[in-house]
């Protein structure tokens, strides 16, 4: 058996909204992940550090304030900055389908999953991409 | 035998014979709150109801039919949409577009920096600027926002926590250059921090200072503002954070006791303060647990205003309140059919006698709602007001032996929570332990795990979902050239303005801020100045600190 998969949940921005990121936390809990969860109002930066110093797999961000276009691409951007390029970014919350299709063609997410996705399918996409082994 | 006691003997026959031997689907009868519902409700149920002292009449103590003698007979509820978007012009666009289409009150939403207290060219606004509400930075924003809409003519309702004072005092001097004295305004601004440490999170100063503006505000508004409604205690954002219902109804319920034991303390006589006390709750999909909080919530605040609290004006014993639908049970999939429960949301809310109403449109799972869909939610109320006939009589649930027996039984429920909050040390300490916050966050998670599990059935989830769909709707897009205009107009305030009088203003309202004085008279004249949102709340925080959360989950 590998290691565990190391997750950091964050909430970058000003938005308060932590509900979904609550419940996801808890459900990669449950599924045998390592999770750290930031707290609310994070800048990119402090999101890109703790991760680094976490040395975790994946980012789970969550934004629900309408800012994702500029959040996401600026924390992958971090990330490939920090020697995290190999960290995958992944984020769910309000965000309009041609805004989500932009994300994941410029690759400034791995996956994103709307409101209504089962937890079950957050857990299943971080396993299958991450090599614990 | 008494008749009751023939009524239970025939119900246990019945339960034996009849029901017992029937056809049961093989599912949990429970609310959306999990709490568990019996097949069948009888006179049993409600034996200890004491018409007189538990219901009485439209308009009189306790209050649970209603708080208005006529209730919709005399006068409907307001129908009010919460809108903001981008900047102050294209709001002020929609709230005249709203008016025009019939609704009768205005509901402004703020973007987070504003809702946070930054100006839109602070770092920390980047990419936020009027994503989700507009964007406000200074006095000049307000004026735009309300051009050409006479404030003495219709209530506005402001959804602002953390700095709503200041932003209630751009909106009195946005009145004043109208030249509509304080005296005649009508509104209500959120105003209510304790839910915010509990479930929104959008806040700046710790909860002591935060408590003091807010009985400065009560303070101030009952001599110069009288019609005004100085905060709306809100159970909405706790049920949205995942609450169950009884839990949103004992947890406002609380936090409105701390604020009225804030006033009290602050030397103010509670019935000066508590006739301009709001409230403010969710309409989820379980439709009759939805009806029965609203009734429980207006007997409960009632008795505890007159036994408690010694309030002596029946205004402060009634519990008027603002209903919107949830945000939180509209899905993703197939989001037409949100039009549906919002109908079913906002039926509850009428039935449950409710003062305005918000409907959700049906987009806003997605984004910031569309005109179209905006005019469709409104439209829904409209149906209702005037083609159901819901109307005609008032609470007309009333003697249901479900809907009173389910009533009792969340009252009985939030009062439970009431003592174990009294033991924890009150609500500000509960805050402080993570407790309203623990609740919430196992109600949420159970509730997504029903839904996994399948116990719950959500259409178009869960269940008759359709494989390859594909949307339809079409989604309001906020241009990012906003964040750009709206920064230019910061700067150019800054360049224009008179930059000595932001100071002494500034100077004059953080001496009072150091004092015990009412903090308002300052905060106008620095807002009058053309002082920032930003700016004012820096200087507030450079004598209140600001709040940290301990994350969980």
């Amino acid at each position: 058996m590998g290691r565990k998969i190391r997750v950091l949940m964050a909430k970058p921005g000003l938005d308060g909204h932590d509900r979904g990121v609550k419940v996801v936390a808890r459900a990669l809990r449950d599924a045998g992940m390592e999770v750290i969860y930031t707290g609310l109002h994070q800048t990119p930066q402090q999101v890109v550090a703790a991760a680094i110093q976490e040395d975790v797999d994946v980012v789970g961000l969550s934004i629900l304030s309408g800012a994702h276009m500029t959040l996401f691409p600026k924390i992958r951007k971090l990330l490939n900055e920090n020697d995290g390029e190999n960290i995958l970014l992944i984020g769910g919350g309000t965000i309009p389908q041609d805004d989500l299709q932009q994300l994941l063609e410029e690759k400034s997410a791995d996956a994103l999953f709307t409101p209504g996705t089962p937890t079950d399918k957050i857990v299943d996409w971080i396993k299958e991409h991450v090599k614990v082994d | 035998m008494s008749k009751l006691e023939e009524i239970q003997q025939e119900y246990q026959r019945w339960h034996e014979e009849k029901y017992g031997k029937g056809k049961h689907r093989d599912v949990k009868f429970v609310t959306v709150s999990q709490k568990p519902i019996k097949e069948l409700y009888t006179p049993a149920d409600v034996k200890d109801l004491d018409y007189q002292r538990d219901l009485g009449f439209p308009g009189e103590y306790p209050f649970t039919r209603g708080v208005q003698p006529t209730m919709y007979r005399g006068r409907l509820w307001t129908m009010r949409q919460f809108a903001g978007f981008a900047t102050a012009e294209e709001s002020n666009q929609r709230y005249k577009f709203l008016l025009e289409k019939g609704q009768t009150g205005l509901s402004v939403a703020f973007d987070m920096p504003t809702l946070m207290g930054y100006d839109s060219d602070h770092p920390f606004s980047e990419g936020e600027v009027g994503r989700c509400g507009v964007a406000i930075d200074s006095l000049a924003d307000m004026e735009v926002l309300f051009d050409g809409i006479p404030l003495d003519k219709v209530s506005t309702s402001m959804t602002i926590n953390g700095p709503a004072a200041i932003l209630w005092a751009m909106y009195i001097a946005t009145a004043e250059k109208q030249g509509v004295p304080s005296e005649k305004l009508r509104g209500t601004i959120q105003n209510d921090i304790l839910k915010e440490y509990i479930a929104q999170k959008s806040w700046i100063f710790p909860p002591e200072p935060s408590m003091r503006i807010i009985t400065d505000i009560f303070e101030y508004a009952s001599k110069h503002v009288p019609k005004w409604n100085t905060i709306s205690i809100s159970g909405y954002h706790i049920r949205e954070a995942g609450a169950t219902a009884v839990q949103e109804l004992a947890f406002t319920l609380a936090d409105g006791f701390a604020y009225v034991e804030a006033g009290i303390e602050a030397g103010l006589d509670v019935d000066d303060f508590a006739p301009r006390l709001s409230f403010f709750f969710n309409s989820h999909m379980d439709f009759f647990e939805e009806i029965a909080k609203y009734r429980a919530a207006r007997r409960i605040w009632a008795k505890r205003m007159k036994e408690k609290y010694g309030a002596k004006n029946p205004r402060s014993w009634l519990m008027r309140f603002h209903t919107q639908t949830a945000g939180c049970s509209l899905t993703a999939e197939q989001p037409e059919n949100n039009i549906v429960r919002t109908a079913f949301e906002a039926l509850a809310a009428v039935l449950g006698g409710t003062q305005s109403l918000h409907t959700n449109s049906m987009d806003e799972v997605l984004a910031l709602p569309t005109e179209k869909a905006v005019q469709i939610a409104l439209r829904t109320q409209q149906i209702i007001a005037y083609e159901t006939g819901v109307t005609n009589t008032i609470d007309p649930l009333a003697g249901s032996y479900f809907v009173e027996s389910l009533t009792n039984e969340m009252e009985a429920e939030a009062e439970k929570y009431f003592e174990k909050i009294e033991r924890l040390g009150g609500v500000l300490k509960a805050i402080e332990k993570g407790f309203f916050q623990q609740e919430i966050a196992d109600a949420a998670y159970e509730y997504q795990r029903a839904i996994e599990k399948k116990e719950r059935i959500i259409v178009g989830v869960n269940e008759y979902v359709n494989p390859d769909e594909e949307l339809e709707i079409e989604i309001l897009k906020i241009d990012p050239a906003v964040e750009e205009k709206q920064k230019q107009k910061v700067a150019e305030l800054r360049r224009t303005r008179d930059n000595v009088a932001v100071q002494n203003t500034l100077s004059a309202m953080k001496k009072a801020a150091q004092s015990k004085e009412n903090l308002i008279p300052y905060i106008l004249d620095a807002v009058r100045a053309y002082a920032t949102l930003g700016e004012i709340v820096q200087e507030l925080k450079s004598v209140f600190g600001e709040y940290k959360e301990q994350p969980m989950f």
